[in-house]
């Protein structure tokens, strides 16, 4: 599922609302959830999951290629970890 | 603050000019499509802030921690998320040292 057909799935949902609502929603929804976990702050949807980002500490890597030594930077990445809800009716077992 | 489904209605209300009671259920119709999708196998691409995709686990050897007993985690399908390269660096960028 693509952006654009979640826009038309919720669309179709809300019936009295125009397509240009459900596109600004989404569009909406994404964004706050973005500069939220920029900002360094979580997200937790109930019955969804979490976000929050994992910190990764500065390290020695290698270029592949040349074999060389380069320092790889500290940074944070975003993590999600599915909620209940989600987990149960994911799993098929 | 942590962001909640409350928080996402709120700024439909305010951004989008949904009433009230349409935010509130957008914001649960929002959670619930990505679901189904997952339910039913699909991956979910949302561009510009990533994939949730599907993995199969098979079982494998555990423990339980606390009495050290061994038993098996059975075979799963589990949910993964990767956040676009949009998204990481933006996070990246306010992190920045």
């Amino acid at each position: 599922m693509t952006k654009s057909e979640l826009i038309t799935l919720l669309a179709e949902r809300f019936p009295q609302l125009v397509m240009k609502d459900a596109e600004l929603s989404v569009k909406a929804i994404l964004d706050a959830m973005s500069d939220n976990l920029a900002t360094g702050e979580r997200i937790e949807i109930r019955g969804f999951g979490s976000f929050s980002l994992n910190y990764r500490p500065p390290r020695l890597g290698r270029n592949p290629k040349t074999g060389s030594k380069v320092e790889v930077p500290e940074k944070h990445v975003p993590h999600f970890k599915a909620g209940k809800e989600l987990r149960e009716r994911v799993d098929l077992s | 603050m942590t962001l909640t489904k409350a928080e996402l209605a709120d700024l439909l209300y305010e951004q989008v000019g949904l009433n009230k009671r349409e935010a509130k259920d957008m914001v649960e119709a929002f959670f619930e499509e990505v679901r189904t999708a997952l339910e039913a196998g699909d991956s979910v691409k949302l561009s510009g802030f990533g994939n949730f995709e599907l993995r199969q686990k098979s079982e494998r050897p555990g423990r339980n921690p606390k009495t050290g007993e061994e038993i098996p985690i059975t075979a799963r399908r589990v949910v993964t998320f990767h956040a676009s390269q949009k998204l990481k660096s933006k996070v990246d960028a306010n992190f920045a040292t």
